[in-house]
C-alpha cells in the first residue's frame, strides 16, 4: 500500500515536473530573447500551453512510415521516456523521502541512463530516412563519448562517500566537497547536458542540417513523447547533480524542509539549462567529440586521482 | 593575445554570452501584443493609399510613373456649358481608379508625383484579404481610406511661408511693398526672441503687414504669435 503511494507520487511528479520545466523554458526563453513567450493558453500568461500542446498532439495522426520498421519504430518512444521514470524513482528528495531505496543506486541510475542510446538508434534506423539515420548515428557517437565522463565524474562522488546508494551519498556529502568534487560536479553536468541531447549538445537533432534528426519521422502522441522524454531529461540531470554533487536535502532546516531544497537546488540547475541553451549556439560534432576525449574524460580522471589522494589522506 | 593585443582569458566570451542573456532576462521584452493591442504608429506609416477623388484630374501621372504599373485609370471627357461663356469646356471625368495592391511596393512615387494632392499615405495595414483578387481596390474604397488619412503635420513655425501665404501678404501689402511682404511673417517671428528680453524695443516696428486690411492673411500673423503668450503685454507697459 505505501509502495503503491510512493510509486504514485513518483508518477504525478514525472508528470508535472516536465511540465513545470518546459513552460519555464518557453517562459526563460522568450525573455532572455526579448520576447514574452505562449500568452494565450490559460488565463495567466500562457500558463496552460504546455497541456494544451499535449492536447494538439494528441489529435494528431499517427503516421508510420511505409517503410518504417513498425515494431522498433513505435516502441522507441516509449524507451527513450521509460528508463527516465526508473531513474525518478530512485532519487531521494528529503531524508528517508525516495520512492525506492536501493543499495547500489547509483549504479542502477548510471547503467539506466545508458539505454538512451538504445532509444536513439531504434528510432533513427527504424524510420527509413537518410536524415533520422544520420541525427541517429552522431547521437550514437555522442551518447558513447559523453557516457564515459558521466560515470567517471559519478564514480569520483561514490567514492568520496564511500557508498553507491543515492540517499547514502546525500548523507555522506559535507559542504566542503562543493569545492573538493568541483571538478567532477563540472564534468557531471557537462556531459549530462550531452546525454540528454540538449543544445549545445544537440547535433543528432539538429534541425538547421538533419530536419530533426532522428525524431523527423515521428508525429503525434510519439513525438509528444519525446519532447516529454527530454523535459523530463533536464529534471533528471538536475536532480542527479542535486544529489551527487550539490548535497540533496542539506540546507538550513533540513529535517523539516530538506524535500524544498531539493527542489530548490532542482529548479535552480534547470534554470541553468535552459540557460546554456539560449546563450550558446550548436557545437559542431568534430568540437562535440574534442570537448568530450581532450577535456572532460582527462578532467574526470584526474578528478579520481584527486578524490583518491584525499579520501587516503583523511 | 588576439588581434588587437589583448590576452584573452580562456572561457571569458563563454561567460560573457551568459551574462548578456541573463541581462536581457532582467529587461522589459520589446513584445508588441498586436492583434490585442493595436500598435502605435507614427503619423507617417505607410499602410494603404487613399484616394481624394474630387481632387484627380486624371493627369495620368501616378499610373505611368508607377514601377509596378498596379494603377488603373479611365476616364472620359465631359462638356461644361458656361453660361456667357464663348465656348463649352472639357473637364476629365474618372471613370475607374484602381489600385493593385498585391503588386503595389509602396515606394509612394504616385503619391510624392502627384500634382494635386488626390493621393494619400494612410497608416491603415489591417487590409489583408483570403482572396488575392480582392486585393485590387477600387476607388469607392481608395475613397473611403480618406478618412484614415492622419492631418498635415503643422507649419513649422521658423520655415519659409507657403505659396499661397505669401502671395496673400503680398497682395495685402499692395503694389510695391512686395519684398517687405514677402518678409513678412520671419520677421514677426523673429521679433519673438527680442521680444522676450527685458530690454526690448517694443515689438511694433518689426511689423510692415501691419498697415493691410485686417481681414487679409490672417494665417501667418496667427502663427507668428502663437509661441509669444505674455511678454507683449509687458513690454507695452
Amino acid at each position: 500500500m505505501e509502495l503503491l503511494i510512493r510509486v504514485l507520487a513518483v508518477l504525478a511528479g514525472f508528470l508535472v515536473l516536465p511540465l513545470v520545466v518546459g513552460q519555464a523554458e518557453h517562459k526563460v526563453m522568450a525573455h532572455m530573447q526579448g520576447r514574452v513567450g505562449p500568452m494565450y493558453a490559460g488565463a495567466f500568461h500562457g500558463w496552460a500551453q504546455l497541456i494544451a500542446d499535449g492536447v494538439k498532439f494528441v489529435q494528431k495522426e499517427d503516421i508510420t512510415p511505409r517503410d518504417a520498421d513498425r515494431t522498433v519504430f513505435r516502441l522507441a518512444p516509449l524507451v527513450a521516456l521509460f528508463p527516465y521514470l526508473v531513474v525518478v524513482m530512485t532519487i531521494p528528495i528529503g531524508p528517508g523521502l525516495v520512492a525506492q531505496s536501493l543499495d547500489i543506486g547509483l549504479f542502477l541510475v548510471l547503467a539506466v541512463l545508458g539505454i538512451g542510446v538504445v532509444a536513439v538508434l531504434m528510432s533513427a534506423w527504424a524510420s527509413a530516412n537518410k536524415y533520422s539515420l544520420l541525427g541517429g548515428v552522431r547521437g550514437a557517437a555522442q551518447l558513447l563519448g559523453y557516457e564515459l565522463p558521466l560515470v567517471l565524474a559519478a564514480a569520483s562522488v561514490a567514492m568520496a562517500a564511500g557508498t553507491l546508494s543515492l540517499p547514502g551519498i546525500v548523507e555522506a556529502w559535507q559542504p566542503w566537497w562543493l569545492i573538493w568534487q568541483a571538478p567532477a560536479a563540472l564534468v557531471f553536468f557537462i556531459s549530462g547536458l550531452a546525454e540528454i541531447r540538449r543544445p549545445p549538445f544537440d547535433m543528432p537533432i539538429a534541425d538547421s542540417e538533419l530536419v530533426f534528426g532522428y525524431m523527423t519521422e515521428y508525429t503525434g502522441l510519439r513525438f509528444a513523447f519525446f519532447l516529454l522524454a527530454e523535459y523530463v531529461g533536464i529534471v533528471v540531470i538536475a536532480a542527479l547533480t542535486t544529489v551527487l554533487f550539490l548535497g540533496g536535502w542539506h540546507g538550513p532546516m533540513e529535517d523539516q524542509l530538506g524535500w524544498l531544497w531539493t527542489f530548490l537546488k532542482i529548479g535552480v540547475l534547470s534554470f541553468v539549462i535552459i540557460w546554456l541553451r539560449v546563450t550558446y549556439p550548436r557545437m559542431r560534432e568534430d568540437q562535440l567529440q574534442r570537448l568530450c576525449w581532450l577535456i572532460l574524460v582527462p578532467v574526470a580522471l584526474a578528478q579520481l586521482v584527486l578524490t583518491v589522494a584525499v579520501k587516503s589522506l583523511l | 593575445m588576439s588581434d588587437n593585443g589583448e590576452r584573452i582569458v580562456p572561457g571569458k566570451g563563454l561567460l560573457d554570452g551568459l551574462a548578456v542573456t541573463l541581462k536581457t532576462l532582467t529587461r522589459r521584452s520589446t513584445t508588441q501584443q498586436y492583434p490585442d493591442v493595436q500598435p502605435d504608429l507614427p503619423p507617417r506609416s505607410r499602410g494603404v493609399i487613399a484616394l481624394s477623388e474630387e481632387n484627380c484630374t486624371v493627369c495620368m501621372l501616378c499610373a505611368r510613373e508607377c514601377p509596378d504599373w498596379c494603377i488603373y485609370i479611365d476616364s472620359h471627357k465631359e462638356e461644361v456649358v458656361v453660361p456667357g461663356a464663348a465656348r463649352a469646356r472639357q473637364r476629365n471625368v474618372l471613370d475607374r481608379f484602381d489600385i493593385d495592391f498585391s503588386l503595389c511596393m509602396y515606394c509612394g512615387i504616385c503619391i510624392e508625383v502627384c500634382p494635386f494632392d488626390a493621393l494619400h499615405w494612410t497608416p491603415e495595414f489591417e487590409y489583408a484579404e483570403t482572396d488575392v483578387l480582392d486585393l485590387l481596390h477600387d476607388k469607392n474604397r481608395l475613397g473611403e481610406w480618406m478618412r484614415t488619412v492622419p492631418p498635415p503635420p503643422a507649419h513649422d513655425v521658423l520655415g519659409e511661408p507657403s505659396k499661397e501665404e505669401a502671395t496673400a501678404a503680398r497682395k495685402a501689402a499692395g503694389p510695391g511693398a512686395a519684398t517687405a511682404a514677402k518678409t513678412a511673417r520671419p520677421a514677426a517671428v523673429r521679433a519673438t526672441p527680442r521680444t522676450t528680453a527685458p530690454a526690448a524695443a517694443p515689438p511694433a516696428p518689426a511689423r510692415p503687414a501691419e498697415p493691410r486690411p485686417s481681414a487679409e492673411a490672417p494665417a501667418p500673423e496667427a502663427k507668428a504669435e502663437a509661441p509669444k503668450p505674455d511678454p507683449r503685454p509687458e513690454a507695452d507697459q
